[in-house]
């Protein structure tokens, strides 16, 4: 081979290894989670303008919607999210409950859902909305394993998410973990709430995270509880009020209505 | 019973209404098809489809005519005679007998085209034109016809002779007014099959076009200056259909709507080209398109509003045109938004509404606030349908259980919490609806589950012989 292709070969490994170092995310693109340990680990916080995913297995769904929807509601600060979902997810899993969206501390009316009958249509959308800089966050919800979900794929919403600087997730229920172009690779299990006496107030979103990849930093796995009236991640509590406390701050309102009368 | 037949049954003396085996009589070898109403008024419609190329205003006339309102259209297919000649060439191409007449009222024209086709009749010349055609022709029903020539009225000349309250006093107030629309008085409104749209633009191929290119091309032009005169009014489009003609007669329509009024023609381009490219069976051009038409038919004024300085607006703009894009694509109904309902039956709190047109009232919608401090008391997942659980036995009578098999899998219940005592809406409901207790469990693995008992325990369930039965148990919701 000529010193001049070589110099040429030389040239062009250059830049790809530029285009591929470019996607270094500034730090005031990442959102702080809450949970110190993973925000270490993710370098002060989870990227915008890239495409995380989140794997869980069947009947781990909801904890997993759950883990979604508060990194959806710590990245997209109030501004509108678009959820796609396939028809079938909703069968297994039920419907995503927009109550049970407000008990978590996130606002039910950003929430614009969008219902793909099938695997292509829920990509083409979530490309065509990734690409669309008025959302804050794009969530594509599927179930099992999908053959139309490749690498090529995973680029495309990987280049619309970085184009706009909207941010992707990815909620992959029942499905294996796939080579693709994703920030980070999650798998999400629920965990048992802290132990407690049988009064105490349990019943709070605690998940069991395993970072199964990460970019820019190391991985690992944490316990993380959502923190419904903060709207971010923390470490579990381990010895939570108790709820004989609870009439302290909580008027009966039959007291109130004789002090009323009387 | 004859129900249609052809020229050379009508030479023999056949006619619509003959028992058949009367017409087998007279004709041995007669050759009979099964009349199909349902086939026929179908092809009336298709080509009722067809003539909208003439005029937005079509008109059904059943069982086999059209009208065609073509006020202010004639000049553009080079005058009423031409436009008539165009017609019935084209339909007679196809294979259709056709009669057709053009006249001054619908009824007129009616009569004209039973008698003779392709004449023209001049505004005030309606009831010369009809003088001398038999009564037969007005169509007023077998009773009345039968009259009419029994009272030796037989030509129309002769009806109109007789003063109009004497025809009143004889053959009713409907047959009057009849009569005196055919002679030019007045005239019955036809009932269009499609209200006319509010605007509409439409280009025409001497050579038709096949590409998708050209059709594309075509549509963004149109979109150009359909924009360009909504424009002059402040108007903006909310609905948008192209209608696309094919040479052999097929005309396919597609409809695009816009959760806001569409003022930009790249924004019209854009849907449609969604839209086309997402339909189930593909744009069929076939030998070609030799018109497409694009019309606005439901409009919307528009206020201009200075948009940047607030960002906001902006942005929902952005997400409205999104929607819009989705919509196109995938359907309206898919795209959803959703609203606080006034009731505490968790499966009908929340109502699922269009995107497109609830985007603002949902962004406003006021919902029940949380109470802090507190977990979710509602699961984050809901079944549409509850799903029933196995529960082998509960302590207490009205306790929780202590593991259920769902879906095939064992459940251990660790923690409970409950009851969450819900009565149906009785003031709502039509059957009887049982009270349901709520309880939420976490199993041993971590997983939190919304669980109810279907009915009071001894005080609503009864088996058939009016003892008290064990009330179901069922899955309704998954918390995170």
């Amino acid at each position: 081979m000529s010193g001049a292709r070589m110099s040429a070969l030389a040239i062009l490994r250059g830049q790809i290894e530029r285009i591929e170092t470019a996607e270094v995310v500034h730090p005031r693109d990442r959102i702080v989670l809450g949970h110190g340990a993973a925000d270490a680990a993710l370098k002060g916080g989870l990227a915008r303008a890239a495409i995380h995913e989140v794997f869980c297995e069947g009947r781990q769904g909801a904890a997993a919607t759950g883990f979604v929807m508060g990194l959806a509601g710590r990245v997209s600060a109030r501004r509108p999210l678009l959820w796609v979902r396939q028809d079938f997810s909703e069968l297994e899993t039920g419907a995503l409950s927009m109550s049970g969206l407000s008990e978590l501390g996130l606002d039910p009316r950003c929430v614009v859902m969008v219902r793909a009958a099938d695997v292509e249509s829920a990509l083409r959308t979530s490309a065509d909305a990734l690409a669309c800089d008025a959302l804050g966050a794009v969530v594509l919800e599927l179930w099992g394993e999908t053959r139309q979900f490749d690498l090529v794929a995973s680029r495309k919403l990987t280049l619309a998410a970085q184009g706009s600087g909207v941010t992707g997730l990815l909620l992959r229920m029942a499905a294996q973990p796939l080579p693709s172009t994703a920030e980070t690779r999650w798998m999400l299990r629920a965990a048992p709430s802290p132990p407690g006496s049988v009064w105490s107030a349990w019943g709070a979103p605690v998940f069991d995270a395993e970072l199964l990849r990460n970019r820019h930093g190391p991985c690992g796995r944490w316990i993380m509880e959502w923190n419904c009236d903060e709207c971010q991640f923390s470490e579990p509590s381990t010895y939570p009020q108790p709820v004989a406390a609870a009439p302290a701050h909580r008027q009966d309102p039959a007291v109130l209505q004789q002090r009323r009368a009387g | 019973m004859i129900h249609a037949l052809d020229e050379a049954a009508e030479r023999l003396g056949l006619y619509i209404g003959q028992p058949l085996a009367n017409a087998r009589a007279m004709c041995p070898d007669l050759r009979v098809f099964d009349a199909d109403t349902v086939a026929d008024t179908k092809t009336i419609s298709d080509i009722a489809d067809w003539c909208d190329r003439f005029t937005p205003l079509v008109a059904l006339d059943p069982p086999h005519g059209l009208f065609l309102d073509i006020t202010g259209c004639a000049h553009l297919f080079g005058g009423e005679a031409a436009l008539l000649r165009t017609l019935v060439r084209a339909l007679d191409r196809q294979g259709f007998a056709v009669s057709a007449a053009i006249a001054g009222t619908s009824v007129c024209a009616r009569t004209l085209t039973r008698q003779v086709s392709g004449t023209i009749v001049a505004d005030g010349g309606e009831a010369e034109a009809i003088r001398s055609f038999p009564v037969s022709a007005l169509g007023a029903g077998e009773a009345i016809t039968t009259g009419l020539r029994r009272a030796g009225l037989k030509s129309i000349g002769d009806v109109a002779s007789r003063s109009a309250s004497e025809i009143t006093a004889r053959f009713g107030a409907r047959f009057s007014t009849l009569l005196a629309h055919a002679l030019g008085q007045g005239d019955a409104p036809i009932s269009p099959r499609k209200p006319p749209p509010d605007y509409i633009v439409e280009k025409r191929f001497a050579e038709p076009i096949a590409t998708d290119t050209m059709i594309a091309m075509t549509l963004s032009r149109l979109a150009d200056t359909l924009i360009a005169s909504m424009e002059k009014q402040g108007k903006g489009a909310r609905r948008l259909e192209a209608a696309f003609f094919r040479t052999d007669g097929v005309v396919r329509t597609i409809t695009v709507e816009t959760g806001r009024p569409v003022t930009r023609s790249a924004v019209v381009d854009r849907l449609f080209r969604e839209r086309l490219d997402a339909l189930a069976d593909p744009l069929d051009p076939g030998f070609g398109f030799d018109m497409v038409r694009l019309s606005a038919s439901r409009t919307e004024i528009v206020v201009q509003e200075q948009r940047d300085l607030d960002a906001h607006v902006h942005d929902n703009d952005e997400l409205a045109a999104l929607i819009d894009r989705i919509a196109a694509r995938i359907g309206g109904r898919r795209v959803v938004v959703h609203l606080p309902q006034d009731t505490h039956i968790p499966e009908s709190a929340v109502l699922a509404a269009s995107a497109q047109h609830h985007l603002a009232a949902a962004m406003q919608a006021e919902w029940p606030a949380r109470v802090a401090s507190e977990p979710p008391l509602r699961p984050l997942r809901l079944f549409d349908k509850p799903e029933p659980i196995k529960v082998p036995f509960a302590t207490v009578p009205d306790g929780p259980p202590h593991q259920f098999t769902w879906r095939r899998a064992l459940h251990a219940v660790v923690r409970v919490e409950g009851p969450e005592r819900i009565a149906m809406e009785w003031w709502r409901q039509d059957g009887k609806q049982l009270t349901r207790d709520y309880f939420r469990i976490e199993d041993a693995e971590g997983l939190r589950f919304w669980i109810f008992r279907d009915g009071l325990y001894e005080g609503e369930v009864f088996d058939g012989d009016g003892k008290p039965a064990s009330p179901g148990w069922y899955v309704h919701g998954l918390f995170a």
